[in-house]
């Protein structure tokens, strides 16, 4: 058991070294200089702007300063928020991220696990296909067209909900719908699935034929064992949510690392754009560990090793 | 895999019912079996929600080559007289395209526009929305058809190559797949365009290099399952090369995956390309793909939402065909991948 722990985690690191040389050298290439007035300078302004960043060095150099400063948790300068730190700037943006992400996430659990479980119990039935029909259209419908329907007609029109900004929770209850969606469709989608799976094994019918209420049968037997499976889509969620904060964020304007990031890409700020597509990448690998670790320990039926 | 019905029904004990069955069965019995593809495309035949789904789709394609010309604007031409018209279809004023404004206003009447009435409005720069719509789904499909068969290509090399010759070359291939699965796909997309410069044939480059990986994992379990089996060995005893073996038997088997996974991939294509443009880094105007309507249209919501509406409407029927599309497909060609 230690020795494939060990050897995910030693994956993990090789993928976030690669992410992280790919990013930086990707970065090398970007046009533009980082300076928001190129023009305004003189060259004798930008080579000092260039070595008071550390930018007249060889590529080798500055990348290897990157990544031991990375080590030490310094993400280097923003180039467009007055010499702020990268991390000051990213500190005061995870909380938005993280909690409508959190949210979005719950919620989606919640009623996908209620609209899967009514699914396959009442299986063939026109529950399961409306079901399974509003699984689709979530699957399908982008996140952003989705999100931006939802500010007209919730936020806009009807009033309900405050359309966009932060200031205070109940702005915060949109963006996590719009984030839902794709986990609601995803998990009722997977549930439904495992349910009428575990539904036709032979326990389940051991278990009525003792005569236990269907409530137990469904509760003890049926739902826990077809949970586990569930736990294995929670990689791609992830990414779904993060992702979908790119664009939500900005939609939202929810002052949240999404909302920087697609800020910073029009704006060439090269240090920010690095240090957000590592937390990213690093978030993402860290839940596909998490979510491994947790199959195999939840499940014991699942050997060790290499599954091939 | 289904085992659902272990209660048993009232059907099973209706004698006509089983009589039928065995009669029916008798007449069969005298048929040839179907061919593979031909018992697959029956079964999709079958599907109803993918047959609407293929109907919608292969409509939405033919407009998006006919659209734009039929009515006499162009996509890209700028009309300042006509910035901003709500939509006006003569005959369809009932279903709200009766060419009036948020405030009830007639515009056409107002800037006593006579000649040809844009169907779904105008944009900001008064250029034909029905135009731009049809113009823009053709981009969209464009790009998704031609990631997908970029990702076909490269995902059926590498996959056939790590399954068919496996060993240590595969043990390799492997690990270079596992470490590209563990990148956030989006973000190295987003990188990509912003070094690529935002275009058509960047977002595609970009789409096809992050977009193979599943191809390819695909492609390889379907070979190393079948290489084992007893006609690659009754080929190998006759002589054929590793060419042979690969292209003449295990790529035709390997077809049904494929062709699955090709229509999920269109609409992941599409999906992405429209959220590129979304945040700015797409197709870049004048040109138009359903990202940069919505976009567009997202901008001056409040009080042009028809700019927004069509777009979005358009953009999820697609998706929304292409899954449902895909889902029949798999069930069709694939019934033990069924979910």
């Amino acid at each position: 058991m230690g020795k494939y722990f060990l050897q995910r985690a030693f994956y993990m690191v090789i993928t976030l070294l690669i992410i992280i040389t790919i990013t930086f050298f990707l970065m090398q290439l970007l046009p533009g200089t980082p300076f928001s007035n190129p023009e305004k300078l003189s060259e004798q302004q930008l080579k000092l702007m260039n070595a008071k960043y550390g930018l007249d060095q060889p590529l080798a150099v500055q990348y290897l300063t990157y990544v031991s400063n990375l080590f030490q948790g310094d993400l280097g300068i923003s180039f467009q928020s007055d010499g702020r730190s990268v991390m000051n700037v990213l500190s005061n943006r995870i909380g938005p991220s993280s909690l409508i992400g959190a949210q979005g996430m719950i919620l989606g659990f919640i009623l996908g696990l209620i609209l899967g479980v009514i699914s396959s119990l009442k299986h063939n039935t026109i529950y399961d296909y409306g079901a399974v029909f509003l699984a689709v259209i979530g699957m399908s419908i982008p996140n952003f067209v989705f999100a931006a329907l939802l500010q007209y007609f919730v936020g806009v029109k009807l009033g309900w909900l405050p359309a966009a900004l932060w200031k205070g929770y109940d702005y915060s209850i949109m963006p996590s719908i719009a984030l839902s969606v794709m986990v609601i469709a995803t998990v009722a989608r997977f549930v439904r699935t495992e349910m009428l799976e575990v539904l036709g094994q032979d326990y389940v019918l051991t278990a009525r034929a003792k005569g236990l209420s269907e409530f137990v049968v469904i509760i003890k037997h049926v739902l826990r064992n077809a949970l586990i499976p569930v736990i294995t889509v929670m990689g791609p969620l992830a990414v779904s949510i993060l992702t979908g904060t790119l664009v939500i964020e900005k939609i939202f304007a929810v002052p949240g690392l999404g909302e920087q990031f697609t800020k910073s890409i029009l704006v060439n700020d090269y240090s920010v754009i690095m240090g957000i597509t590592i937390f990213f990448s690093t978030v993402f690998i860290l839940v596909v560990f998490i979510v491994d670790v947790l199959y195999v320990v939840l499940d014991p039926r699942i050997t060790l090793g290499r599954e091939r | 895999m289904k085992r659902s019905e272990t209660k048993p029904d009232k059907s099973l004990f209706v004698f006509e019912a089983y009589e039928d069955k065995e009669e029916a069965a008798d007449t069969k019995r005298v048929k040839k079996p179907d061919s593979f593809w031909k018992g697959s495309f029956k079964r999709l035949m079958k599907n109803k929600g993918a047959m609407v789904s293929l109907v919608l789709l292969i409509i939405i394609t033919v407009m998006s080559l006919l659209g734009p010309f039929m009515n006499d604007f162009h996509y890209v031409e700028q009309d300042v007289s006509r910035t901003h018209l709500p939509p006006l279809v003569h005959g369809l004023e009932w279903a709200g395209l009766d060419g009036t404004d948020a405030h009830g206003k007639d515009l056409y009447e107002q800037r006593n526009i006579q000649d040809q009435p844009s169907w779904l409005g105008t944009d900001e720069f008064g250029r034909d929305l029905w135009t731009r719509l049809w113009k823009g789904t053709q981009i969209s499909l464009l790009i998704g058809v031609v990631a997908a068969l970029l990702d076909l290509l490269i995902g059926v090399i590498y996959g056939s190559i790590s399954g068919f010759y496996g060993g240590r070359l595969d043990d390799f291939m492997q690990r270079v797949l596992e470490i590209l699965m563990g990148i956030p796909n989006l973000i190295l997309i987003i990188l990509l365009i912003i070094v690529l410069e935002p275009g058509i044939s960047s977002i595609i480059i970009a789409l096809a290099i992050t977009g193979w990986v599943n191809m390819a994992r695909i492609v390889r379990g379907q070979n190393l399952q079948l290489k084992g089996q007893e006609f690659i060995m009754a080929s190998r005893s006759l002589g054929a090369r590793n060419s042979r073996i690969l292209w003449k038997h295990l790529i035709p088997n390997t077809l049904g995956p494929i062709i699955i996974t090709v229509m999920f991939t269109i609409p992941t294509a599409i999906f992405f390309e429209a959220f590129l443009s979304f945040i700015g880094i797409g197709i870049q105007p004048p040109y138009a793909s359903l990202g940069t309507l919505i976009e567009d249209g997202y901008q001056d919501m409040r009080y042009f939402s028809f700019k927004l509406i069509y777009p979005a409407i358009l953009i999820s029927v697609i998706m929304v065909s292409f899954n449902i599309l895909g889902d029949g497909l798999r069930d069709a060609l694939d019934p033990k991948m069924k979910k």
